[in-house]
């Protein structure tokens, strides 16, 4: 688009701030105890102020409520959303507007709604809601495009404020879309990094992935190495064999890695410098307790364990 | 008197951690969730609509994970308290075949209120964030 045609689009799109998506409208159905059952228990929600009307009766409030997350279902447009489409209104005018300006990509960012007062059985919802802001073009990691939010308020049959709904909504422009799965091959589950497996480690790597922790060993002096390298510090000697670890140790050093989770990771995983008890080091990870348990001089038990899809690895755990 | 206890103001302090949760994410509770939350958008129950718009599968509408979250502070708080906001914002979509985990903490206190804010975090094992946010609870002062 010319600069000239976005002005024009954005001047329709900013001539809908403060249009109203509907007014005053009640809802189809008074709050009522089969549909808060309904939710409760789908959302494995066994809150007795929801269905509970003898706990209710004895409580603060007197008398069952419902589930305060439930402010927007009353007022939902229903069956007809699946079959014949949402009706016309300001909101979905103005996601029309985008779409035929090639903003067709769509994403909730966020939903905040406050309560001020708790709505109960035989209460009759109203609900109004605008198009509060709309910001200006932005460019985003999902493609350039606008932000609108809606601003919801919620009342009772006796004019009482209920509660508000704020919902933010980017159209956008989509850049390249991932591919849609065609098929049904499973979710891609991310697995960790591969081990490097170079000319002088890769034989380790092997025995790990049978189950087996080795220790390099020279021929020459019997000098024990970790991790594999192609000659001994000691003796210069270039031959040598390798022993199995018992995975039998103790903790040398210790840290917990807090950092944002990576995928196929554990969050938060504990590292620990591992003092086999064949005199080696090793660096793996503590499981089986809680980084407060965990100090140094802890004794530890290792097993070689399959950690995802492809990855086997010693985890340690405490003795 | 009652089976259910509610964690009075004074039990709560700020860095406490609420027990956490794992949700399976299952195609029953996307299209049950959808349903029970009147949202019938096709995304939320149709598989092949959803395939369109890019997503492996149907996926979990947002008055579910309102509704997650929400159970999430009032397992922890009890029946007797008011929630009084919820503000979440969205990440990864939630598809059948994940597992959520939901955590918490509470960040802050409001002596004259008796509001506790709790911040919680929904995160799937595959995609990671789903939702992020706030939950405000209203405690009784206790007696
Ligand atoms: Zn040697």
């Amino acid at each position: 688009m010319t600069p000239e045609e976005i002005k024009a689009f954005e001047d329709q799109v900013y001539a809908y701030v403060g249009k109203r998506v509907c007014t005053a409208t009640p809802a189809k159905d008074a709050v009522n105890d089969t549909m808060i059952r309904h939710w409760t228990e789908v959302m494995g929600d066994t809150n007795p102020a929801y269905t509970n009307p003898e706990w209710a009766a004895q409580s603060a409030r007197g008398k069952t409520i419902a589930p305060p997350a439930m402010m927007y279902v009353w007022n939902q447009e229903g069956y007809a959303v699946a079959s014949t489409g949402r009706p016309s209104d300001a909101q979905s005018d103005l996601v029309q507007l985008f779409n035929d300006n090639g903003y067709t990509g769509v994403l909730g960012t966020n939903v905040k709604q406050e309560y001020f007062a708790e709505a109960s059985p035989g209460d009759q919802i109203v609900m109004e809601m605008v198009i509060d802001t709309i910001s200006e073009r932005k460019a985003t990691a999902r493609g350039t495009g606008y932000f609108y939010e809606t601003l919801a308020t919620f009342s009772n049959q006796d004019g009482v404020k209920l509660g508000t709904q704020r919902f933010r909504v980017l159209k956008f422009i989509p850049q390249e879309q991932p591919a849609a799965a065609k098929s049904d091959s499973a979710l891609e589950v991310p697995t960790r990094i591969a081990s490097p497996r170079g000319h002088d480690n890769k034989w380790w790597w092997e025995a790990c992935d049978e189950g087996r922790v080795m220790i390099q060993r020279c021929t020459s002096c019997q000098t024990l190495r970790h991790p594999p390298r192609p000659m001994c510090g000691e003796c210069q000697s270039t031959e040598w064999d390798a022993i199995e670890s018992t995975l039998d140790g103790e903790v040398l050093s210790f840290t917990c890695l807090r950092h944002p989770a990576i995928p196929g990771y554990p969050k938060d995983p504990i590292c620990a410098v591992i003092k086999l008890d064949e005199g080696t080091h090793l660096v793996a990870n503590v499981v089986g307790c809680e980084y407060d348990d965990v100090s140094i001089g802890m004794r530890l038990k290792g097993k070689v364990e399959q950690v995802d899809e492809k990855t086997m690895l010693p985890q340690f755990y405490p003795a | 008197m009652s089976e259910y206890q509610t964690l009075n103001f004074a039990d709560v302090s700020v860095g406490d951690s609420l027990p956490e949760q794992d949700i399976d994410i299952t195609s029953g509770l996307v299209v049950s969730g959808a349903l029970a939350t009147r949202d019938y958008e096709p995304v939320h129950h149709d598989k092949s609509v959803a395939q369109a718009a890019g997503l492996p599968d149907v996926f979990m509408n947002i008055l579910t994970s309102q509704a997650l979250m929400t159970r999430f502070a009032t397992d922890w708080s009890g029946p007797e308290a008011v929630v009084k906001s919820l503000d979440i914002k969205l990440g990864a979509p939630n598809v059948p075949g994940m597992v959520m985990k939901v955590t918490g903490q509470v960040t802050a206190k409001d002596g004259d209120s008796g509001v506790i804010d709790i911040a919680v975090t929904g995160e799937n094992n595959i995609w990671g964030m789903h939702m992020a946010g706030t939950v405000q609870l209203a405690l009784p002062q206790g007696a």
